[in-house]
């Protein structure tokens, strides 16, 4: 059990606290995200990611969310970075390759720092605020927020369901299946769209 | 196959307009709900057949074998199937014409809360509940939140409303699934097989629960000792109510016709 269920432990992560990064309005949060983040993107020197290094932790101090919940969401990279720096050493040299690896780092904190000081409902609305214009060409905001909402539940559900399909096919000795392993979990999850469809109609969302 | 019939159903309550969490008429107070000559035909299948039921009592079961037509049956009582022939009204309300105001009036809670749960945190999915409906003002965010918090204290879910929903065990899951329904302040609660996936002191639990509360409750089971103090207990069987009376004579009939 849990083979898939493991990589679930990103989503609902915030951490409730009272600090001004937890106060500070969602959309203000996304819309720093996005510029810090091009920021890093283009700082090519030791300097610049030091400094961006100093925003980031000072940010991470102030949520008050403890370094063990930050690390958590900086797990998935002691894969990835090892990888990348290789890679990139082979490449271009160790220095282009560490500042490289230092950005995805600095990246992928400035993100988890988001989830971390950030409820989904107060994402959702800030996207749903910031989907508004399109309503023009058609677009409904609450919808675009509420499918996002579902694509975020949806994936430990999934995952839950592809666990149980990994069991059965287990115990009955067709663990190098594919086919085993996607007929029950494709059917699974169209059943459960289904069921997902009369929940969301049973609690008014087409009303 | 004796076929019971009881009639001595409670007058009609009203229509339950303007039902919500403010201003309702009064959770406690039960509907009226007519089923008169409802056919139900999915694919090839008529999978209920000739319903004629005036439901009005303050908790009532529907029992069946698996395929009987009993979770169709609960699924006309908020518009989520309508008739293929026939008429179902839920306090006055067409839920063919006017199925956004019965569901306004009509909780549902289904067996599997995985597929009802929303939202990715708890607190968050109870809150997704009191959005603002199309014509209606929302609640202010701080009322919200304490409407919220409130629902979550009377549960014993407060300490996990920032949890995420997945980490919950079953039966916390389906206490949550009961939680966002309850919080709206439906008139009518209808739940289907909502035991079947608990472990025993949960399904206990739920079943408690669903007895305590203060709604107007149709519950489908296969769990028997749920309707224990229930006032009325329906049995389908092959697309047709084939019982209707007080639980004991009800389930001795079920039980005979199940051969148990």
């Amino acid at each position: 059990m849990g083979r898939f269920r493991s990589g679930a432990g990103l989503l609902g992560a915030y951490v409730p606290r009272d600090s001004v990064v937890h106060r500070a309005p969602a959309g203000l949060k996304l819309a720093a995200l996005a510029v810090v983040s091009v920021a890093v993107l283009l700082v090519r020197s030791w300097s610049g990611v030091g400094a961006l290094a100093v925003l980031v932790l000072a940010v991470a101090v102030a949520s008050r969310v403890g370094p063990r919940a930050l690390l958590v969401q900086l797990r998935p990279l002691v894969w990835l970075v090892p990888a990348v720096l290789a890679l990139q050493w082979w490449a271009h040299g160790p220095a282009r390759a560490a500042v490289l690896s230092a950005r995805l780092v600095l990246l992928v904190a400035l993100a988890a720092l988001v989830v971390l000081t950030t409820r989904t409902t107060e994402v959702l609305t800030a996207i749903e605020h910031g989907a508004r214009p399109l309503r023009v060409v058609g677009v409904r905001p609450e919808r675009v927020a509420l499918v996002l909402a579902l694509a975020i539940r949806s994936v430990p559900v999934l995952a839950a369901l592809a666990d149980d399909v990994h069991d059965a096919q287990r115990a009955r000795g067709h663990e190098r299946d594919l086919r085993a392993f996607a007929v029950p979990l494709v059917v699974g999850t169209l059943r459960r769209a289904d069921a997902l469809g009369d929940a969301l109609r049973a609690r008014g969302v087409d009303d | 196959m004796s076929l019971l019939r009881r009639t001595n159903v409670v007058p009609d309550a009203g229509t339950g307009a303007g039902a919500g969490h403010d201003g309702a008429p009064g959770a406690a107070v039960p509907l009226t709900v007519r089923l008169d000559d409802v056919h139900v035909r999915l694919g090839e299948r008529d999978v209920l057949r000739g319903i004629d039921l005036e439901l009005a009592e303050h908790r009532v079961g529907v029992v069946g074998a698996n395929g009987s037509g009993k979770s169709t049956l609960a699924r006309l009582l908020n518009g989520l199937v309508v008739p293929t022939r026939g008429q179902v009204a839920v306090g006055g309300l067409d839920t063919r014409t006017q199925g956004a105001a019965v569901r306004r009036l009509v909780g549902f809670v289904f067996t599997d809360p995985d597929a009802q749960i929303v939202m990715p945190t708890v607190a968050e999915d109870v809150a997704y509940s009191l959005r603002p409906r199309r014509g209606e003002p929302g609640l202010p965010e701080a009322e919200r939140a304490a409407v919220v918090h409130a629902a979550l204290v009377e549960r014993g879910l407060a300490g996990h409303a920032d949890h995420p929903a997945h980490l919950l065990s079953g039966g916390q899951k389906q206490l949550l699934a009961i939680t966002s329904v309850l919080v709206t302040r439906p008139r009518l609660l209808v739940a289907d097989e909502p035991t079947t996936l608990l472990d025993l002191r949960n399904a206990r639990a739920i079943g408690r629960l669903l007895g305590s509360v203060e709604q107007q409750v149709v519950v489908v089971t296969h769990d028997l000792d749920v309707l224990d103090g229930y006032d009325r207990v329906l049995v389908v069987d092959d697309g047709r109510v084939v019982a209707d009376d007080e639980p004991a004579p009800a389930l001795a009939f079920y039980r005979r016709l199940m051969g148990a």
